[in-house]
C-alpha cells in the first residue's frame, strides 16, 4: 500500500473526540458530569416514574431484539438489528440513570434494571411482545419507533434539560430504526403474494397492542412542560403508519385493542405472561452475581 | 460469487467510504443486499459503527470491470523500466508536503 493510500484509510479512523461510542467500555455512569438537579417546580416523584417508564420501554424492547441474535436470516440484518438493540439499551441506561437521580435514593441504573420485579416495570405491552417471525419483528419495530420518535421529538423541548438532551440524542437513532423497519414492511408488503400475506398477518397480531401507546398517562399529566401527552402523538404516528402501509399495499388491520386487566395495562405494571420469562433471562446473571464487574 | 448467490440469493456490493477529512472514497469491504438502497443501509450498519464516514458509495460487484491477474505482466510490467514517466528529475523544495 502506498503512503497516499494509507493516508486515505487513516482519515477514516480519525479521533472524533467522542469516547462514548460504545456503552459499557471505560465508564460506568452514562450521565457522568451532568447537572443532576431536578428543575424547580418539577414533581420529582413524577419525573422518576416518567423516566422509569420510558427507560423500561427501551430496556425490554432491546432485550427482545437481542433474543433475535444468531437467528436472523442474513449476517447484514443481524448487525443492523444488533445496532438497533444497542441504541435502545443506551437510551435505557440514560433514562434509568435519570430516574435514579430524580428519585434521590441512590439507586443506580443497574439497581433499577436488575433488581425490580415484574409488577414494578412500567413498559408498554408492545415492548414485551415476542416476535413470532421476521414480519412481526418489522411491523412491531415500525409501530414502536414511529411512536417513540414522535414522543422524543416533543421531549427534546422538555423543561427537564437532562430528559431533553436524552430525547434529542435518541431521536436521531429512532429515525433510523423507523426507516429500517419501514423499508422492510414495504419490501414484504409490496413483495410476493406470500410475503404480502405474512406481513398482513403480522400487522394483525401487532395492531391490538398499539392502542395502549396513546392512552392517558396520569404520570405525564403531573409533568406539564416536561412530559408529552400520549394522546397528542396519535395524529403524527397515524400519518407515518398510513404512509408506510400505503406504500406497502397493506391495510390497517381491524381488531379490538388488547384489553386492560382490572383497569390496568403496561404503564400500571401489568404485563403479559411471557414478560416473566423475559425478565428472568434479563436479570438472572446480575442477581446471581450482584455488583460483579468485568 | 456463484456459490454465494446460491446461498443467499442476494448479490454482492462493494462499499466505499469517505472520512470526515478524507478527500476520496476508499474501498472498505463488501456485503450482500437485495438492492442498492438496502446495500446503503447495510453499509451504514456494518462499516460506520465507529463514526468512520460522512459519505458512503455502494457499487454492485458485478458492475465492476477488473483487470485479470493472468494479464498482470502485459498490463503492468512495461511501465517498470520507463523511468522518464516518474517526475524524479525535478529538484523539490523540502517544505512541499505530500509528494
Amino acid at each position: 500500500m502506498t503512503e497516499d493510500e494509507f493516508a486515505a484509510y487513516q482519515s477514516l479512523n480519525e479521533e472524533t473526540g467522542d469516547h462514548r461510542w460504545a456503552f459499557g467500555t471505560g465508564f460506568t455512569d452514562p450521565l457522568e458530569g451532568i447537572d443532576a438537579s431536578v428543575p424547580d417546580g418539577v414533581d420529582a416523584a413524577a419525573l422518576t416514574a416518567y423516566c422509569l417508564a420510558l427507560g423500561d420501554d427501551a430496556l425490554i424492547y432491546s432485550h427482545r431484539l437481542q433474543q433475535w441474535m444468531t437467528r436472523m436470516p442474513e449476517l447484514e440484518e443481524e448487525t443492523a438489528l444488533a445496532n438497533i438493540a444497542l441504541d435502545l439499551l443506551g437510551q435505557a441506561r440514560m433514562l434509568l440513570a435519570r430516574a435514579g437521580q430524580a428519585e434521590g435514593r441512590g439507586r443506580r441504573e443497574d439497581d433499577l434494571a436488575f433488581f425490580r420485579d415484574e409488577h414494578e416495570f412500567r413498559s408498554v405491552r408492545l415492548a414485551e411482545h415476542t416476535d413470532a417471525d421476521f414480519a412481526q419483528l418489522a411491523g412491531r419495530l415500525l409501530v414502536f419507533s414511529a411512536w417513540r420518535l414522535a414522543l422524543f421529538g416533543r421531549l427534546a423541548a422538555s423543561a427537564d434539560p437532562v430528559l431533553a438532551a436524552i430525547a434529542a440524542k435518541g431521536a436521531n437513532e429512532l429515525a433510523y430504526h423507523r426507516d429500517y423497519a419501514a423499508q422492510w414492511v414495504i419490501r414484504l408488503g409490496d413483495g410476493t403474494p406470500l410475503s404480502h400475506d405474512k406481513m398482513a398477518a403480522a400487522l394483525g397480531v401487532i395492531w391490538p397492542l398499539t392502542d395502549e401507546l396513546f392512552q392517558a398517562d396520569p404520570v405525564a399529566a403531573r409533568l406539564p412542560g416536561v412530559a408529552a401527552d400520549p394522546a397528542e402523538l396519535r395524529a403524527e404516528v397515524d400519518a407515518v403508519l398510513d404512509a408506510v402501509l400505503g406504500a406497502a399495499t397493506l391495510d390497517r388491520p381491524p381488531g379490538a385493542p388488547l384489553a386492560r386487566v382490572a383497569g390496568k395495562a403496561g404503564r400500571d405494571g401489568l404485563h403479559t405472561e411471557p414478560f416473566g420469562y423475559l425478565l428472568a433471562e434479563l436479570q438472572s446473571v446480575a442477581r446471581a452475581h450482584p455488583d460483579a464487574t468485568w | 460469487m456463484e456459490e454465494t448467490q446460491v446461498r443467499s440469493g442476494w448479490p454482492l456490493y462493494e462499499v466505499f467510504l469517505r472520512g470526515k477529512r478524507g478527500l476520496n472514497h476508499v474501498h472498505v469491504g463488501s456485503l450482500h443486499a437485495a438492492d442498492p438502497q438496502m446495500a446503503l443501509r447495510h453499509a451504514r450498519d456494518l462499516y460506520t459503527r465507529r463514526n468512520e464516514g460522512v459519505s458512503i458509495w455502494v457499487v454492485a460487484a458485478a458492475d465492476i470491470t477488473a483487470s485479470s491477474p493472468d494479464e498482470k505482466d502485459p498490463f503492468f510490467a512495461p511501465s517498470g523500466d520507463k523511468v522518464y514517466r516518474h517526475p524524479t528529475f525535478y529538484q523539490l523544495p523540502d517544505d512541499i508536503p505530500h509528494m
